[in-house]
C-alpha cells in the first residue's frame, strides 16, 4: 500500500489554496451546496420582498410541512428514474391510500373488525393496512414492468388513470371525513408537532449522529490506509453541520402555540397562567419528523446496502448489471414496492392534514414529484441522482410556490414560474456538467 | 476471502491426457431460427489456452456467452468437472467459476472501480451494509498488480483511460478465484504497452491452471498465447488444432475458408495468396 501514502494535505499544497479546493479536501458535493444556497436565496428574496415577515418560524413551519408531502414521494422517485423508469401513478396511489385510510377510520375498522374509537393504536393499524396496500400496487406495477416487459411509462400511466377512478368507486363520489385524534398528529398543526423538549433531543440526537459519521468514516479510511480528509475540514464539517442542527431546532422551537390552545391546555393540566400568556414551543412539526425519517433511511437503502448498489449499477448500464449476475428484475420490482409504501406515508400526512381524504387528494402529485427529482439532480439517462438532492428540490419548488403565494401572486403564476424554473436548473445542470466533464 | 492469484506449488501443466475441466458437446444457439452456434463441440483443460478465432459473425462470441450465461444455449451439454450442468444466467456461470471480460468490458459507468469490480457480490459488513472501505482496499491491491499506475478509485469509470477500464473489467475476472476465464478481445482497444501487460496476464493466469478460452482478432496474440486454437465459420466449428502442428497460414486459411487444412486445395491455398489478400507479417 505504498501508492497511496501523499496526504490530503500535500494534495493542498500542491493545488495552491483557494475556497474551490478547500471545498474538494472537505469533500463536499458541491452540487447540493449549489442547491442549499439557491434555497436560501429564495427563501431570504422572499423574506426582503415582504419587508421581513416571510421568514417567521410560522410560515416556514407551514411551508416545510407542506413540502413533505411531495419530498417524501421525491426520495423514491430518484431511484425509479436512476433504474431508466418512470412512476407517473404515485398521484392516484396516494389518493387510493388516502381513502383507504379515511374509509377504515370511519367505516371499515368498525363495522367489519369491532374496531372502534377506543380501540388502542387504531391510527397504527390504519396505517400498516395503507402500508401493505400501497405495497401490493407496487408490486403489481412493478411486476408488470419488470417481469412482463411493458414499459413503465405505459403501466402506471394506466395507473394513474385507473386508481384516479378507483378513488371515486371506493366512496362512491364523496369526500370521507373523521380521522383517529393520533392520526392527525401526522398532519403537523401545533398540536401535530413534537414540543420543544423532543425538538431538543432530536437535535442532540443529530449531532452524535454527525459527530458519529464523521468519525466512523476516518475510522474506516485509517483502517485500510487511505488518504484521510485534513482534520480542519473534519472538524469544520463537524461544526457547521452541528450548529445547522442546533439553530434549525432553535428555529423551529421559536414559534409557540396559538394562545387560545396554549389557554385551553393551561386549564386542562391545571397550570396557572403567567402574564402574556403560556408559552408553548411549537417544535418540528410530525410530518418533517417523518420525512428527516424517511430521507435518512432511502439515502440508508441507496448508498450503504446492496439494493442501491444494483440500482445504480443498472442505471449506469443495465446490459452490465445483468451480466454481473445481478438479478435485475427482482431489484426493479423492489423498486416500485418501495414507491408503493412511499405513498402509504404520503397518503397518510396528506390525510391527517386534511382530517379526511377528498376525491382529488394527490391529483398531480406525480408531476411535482418528478420536478423535484430533476431539480435535485437527477438525470433522465439513467444512474445519476441523490436523496437529499430531490429533497433539497422539493423544498426549493415548495418555497417558490408558497413564496409567490404569500407575495399575493395566484396558482397560474406559480405553475408559470414552477415550470420555467424546472427548465432552468435542468439547463444550467446540463450546461455545467458539458463544462466541467464531471459530476 | 482467498488471494487474488493463489499460487500453486507446482504449476500444472496442460496434457492431452489430462480430463478437461469444461466440454461444450453439440452447443447450438439460434436467434429467431438462425443458428448463430451449430453443433459446436469444444474442450477446455486446466492451465490451458484455448484461441478461438473466426472471421465476424463466425459465432465465437455467441459461443462464449453460451457459456458465461449471457446467453443460454438452445441445445447441446455443458460439462463441467464431468458432470453435465445448466448455466442458465450469468449467476449460474459464477458459480461455477466461470468468469467473462467482455469485449465492451461490461462496466458500470457511474459508479467507482470498486464498485464495479466486486458488482453483484459486494462485501457487506456484520450489519449487512456494504464494506466499501474493504472492497477498496482489495481493489487497490489487485491495481497494484494489474495496472500499478492506477490510482482514481473513487471516480465514476466513465472518467477512466481505455486501458484503466480494461483493467477494472479484468480485476473484476481474476479476483474471485476463476477457473475458467473467457477473455473476449482482450486486447482490441489498448496500446502495445498495456497490450504487452494483458500477454503477460494471460501466461501468469495460465501459470496458475486456469483454463482460458481467449477470443481474439490478432492472429499474433493467439499464435503466442494459445496451446490449442479453434477455428469457426459461418457458425460451425471447422476444426480444433495444436498450434505447434499449424503455421499462421494454415489458420488463416480455416478462418477465410472455413476448411481444415487438409481439405484445402493447391487452388484455394493460391487463391489465398492474392496481392493485398493477407496481411504481409502472416504470409511471410
Amino acid at each position: 500500500m505504498a501508492d497511496v501514502t501523499t496526504t490530503p494535505d500535500q494534495v493542498i499544497a500542491n493545488r495552491g489554496f483557494s475556497f474551490r479546493n478547500a471545498l474538494t479536501a472537505a469533500e463536499i458535493d458541491l452540487r447540493l451546496l449549489g442547491m442549499l444556497l439557491a434555497l436560501a436565496a429564495i427563501l431570504f428574496g422572499f423574506n426582503v420582498l415582504s419587508g421581513g415577515t416571510f421568514l417567521r418560524p410560522t410560515n416556514m413551519a407551514t411551508l416545510a410541512v407542506q413540502a413533505t408531502g411531495v419530498a417524501v414521494l421525491a426520495t423514491g422517485m430518484v431511484l425509479v428514474i436512476v433504474a431508466r423508469n418512470i412512476d407517473l401513478s404515485v398521484g392516484s396511489v396516494v389518493g387510493v391510500i388516502a381513502m383507504t385510510y379515511a374509509l377504515l377510520m370511519t367505516d371499515w375498522l368498525p363495522t367489519f373488525l369491532g374496531i372502534n374509537s377506543e380501540f388502542p393504536f387504531r391510527w397504527l393499524i390504519a396505517l400498516g393496512l395503507g402500508v401493505a396496500v400501497g405495497a401490493v400496487i407496487g408490486a403489481v406495477q412493478g411486476f408488470i414492468i419488470a417481469y412482463v416487459g411493458v414499459p413503465s411509462f405505459v403501466v402506471t400511466l394506466g395507473g394513474l388513470l385507473s386508481l384516479r377512478g378507483v378513488v371515486w368507486v371506493m366512496s362512491q363520489g364523496a369526500a370521507v371525513t373523521g380521522m383517529d385524534p393520533t392520526f392527525q398528529l401526522m398532519g403537523g398543526s401545533a398540536q401535530g408537532s413534537i414540543g420543544g423538549t423532543l425538538t431538543w433531543a432530536a437535535a442532540a440526537v443529530g449531532c452524535l449522529a454527525v459527530i458519529g459519521l464523521l468519525l466512523y468514516n476516518r475510522r474506516q479510511r485509517r483502517r485500510f490506509g487511505f488518504p484521510l480528509r485534513p482534520t480542519w475540514a473534519e472538524l469544520a464539517l463537524g461544526a457547521v453541520g452541528c450548529l445547522a442542527i442546533i439553530g434549525l431546532a432553535a428555529f423551529a422551537n421559536a414559534s409557540y402555540w396559538p394562545p387560545g390552545a396554549a389557554t385551553r391546555y393551561a386549564q386542562e393540566h391545571g397550570i396557572a397562567e403567567p402574564a402574556g400568556g403560556l408559552k408553548i414551543p411549537v417544535g418540528l412539526p410530525w410530518p418533517v419528523v417523518i420525512l428527516i425519517a424517511v430521507t435518512v433511511l432511502m439515502a440508508f437503502l441507496a448508498t450503504r446496502r446492496r439494493f442501491g448498489r444494483y440500482v445504480y449499477a443498472y442505471g449506469g448500464n443495465p446490459e452490465a448489471a445483468e451480466l454481473a449476475g445481478i438479478n435485475t428484475r427482482w431489484t426493479l420490482l423492489k423498486i416500485y414496492v418501495l414507491m408503493g409504501v412511499l405513498c402509504a406515508v404520503s397518503a397518510a400526512i396528506a390525510t391527517a392534514r386534511l382530517n379526511g381524504a377528498t376525491l382529488d387528494v394527490g391529483q398531480s402529485y406525480e408531476l411535482y414529484v418528478i420536478a423535484a427529482a430533476v431539480v435535485g439532480g437527477t438525470s433522465f439517462a439513467g444512474g445519476i441522482g441523490t436523496i437529499p438532492g430531490a429533497v433539497l428540490g422539493a423544498f426549493v419548488m415548495q418555497a417558490l410556490a408558497y413564496g409567490l403565494a404569500y407575495m399575493g401572486y395566484n396558482s397560474p403564476i406559480q405553475n408559470i414560474v414552477a415550470g420555467v424554473v424546472l427548465i432552468l436548473a435542468v439547463g444550467f445542470d446540463a450546461y455545467n456538467r458539458r463544462r466541467g466533464g464531471g459530476s | 476471502m482467498a488471494a487474488a492469484f493463489p499460487e500453486p506449488a507446482s504449476p500444472p501443466r496442460s496434457s492431452p491426457e489430462a480430463a478437461p475441466i469444461v466440454e461444450m458437446r453439440h452447443i447450438r444457439v439460434s436467434f429467431g431460427g438462425v443458428h448463430a452456434v451449430d453443433d459446436v463441440s469444444i474442450d477446455l483443460r486446466e492451465g490451458e489456452v484455448i484461441g478461438l478465432v473466426g472471421g465476424n459473425g463466425a459465432g465465437k462470441s455467441t459461443l462464449m456467452k453460451a457459456l458465461s450465461g449471457a446467453h443460454p444455449p438452445n441445445a447441446g451439454q455443458i460439462i463441467i468437472d464431468g458432470k453435465a450442468v445448466t448455466i442458465g444466467n450469468p449467476r449460474d456461470a459464477k458459480l461455477y467459476n466461470i468468469e467473462t471480460i467482455y469485449q465492451n468490458l461490461a462496466l458500470a459507468d457511474n459508479i467507482d472501480a470498486p464498485a464495479n469490480v466486486f458488482l453483484g457480490r459486494e462485501l457487506t459488513t456484520v450489519w449487512g451494509t456494504m464494506d466499501d472501505g474493504a472492497m477498496e482496499d482489495a481493489t487497490r491491491r489487485l491495481m497494484a498488480r494489474l495496472n500499478p499506475n492506477f490510482k482514481r478509485f473513487a471516480q465514476p469509470v466513465k472518467s477512466l483511460s481505455g486501458g484503466q477500464r480494461q483493467a477494472v473489467a479484468i480485476a473484476r475476472a481474476v479476483h474471485f478465484n476463476a477457473r475458467i476465464l473467457i477473455m473476449d478481445e482482450p486486447t482490441a482497444a489498448l496500446g502495445p504497452a498495456e497490450t504487452a501487460q494483458v500477454r503477460d496476464l494471460v501466461r501468469q493466469l495460465k501459470n496458475e491452471g486456469i483454463g482460458i478460452f481467449l477470443i481474439s482478432h490478432d492472429i499474433h496474440d493467439v499464435f503466442d498465447l494459445s496451446d490449442r486454437i479453434s477455428v469457426m465459420y459461418h457458425g460451425r466449428l471447422v476444426a480444433t488444432v495444436t498450434k505447434d502442428d499449424v503455421t499462421a497460414d494454415d489458420v488463416l486459411g480455416m478462418i477465410i475458408l472455413g476448411k481444415a487444412p487438409g481439405e484445402v486445395s493447391r487452388k484455394e491455398l493460391e487463391g489465398l495468396k492474392m496481392p493485398g489478400e493477407l496481411p504481409s507479417e502472416v504470409t511471410s
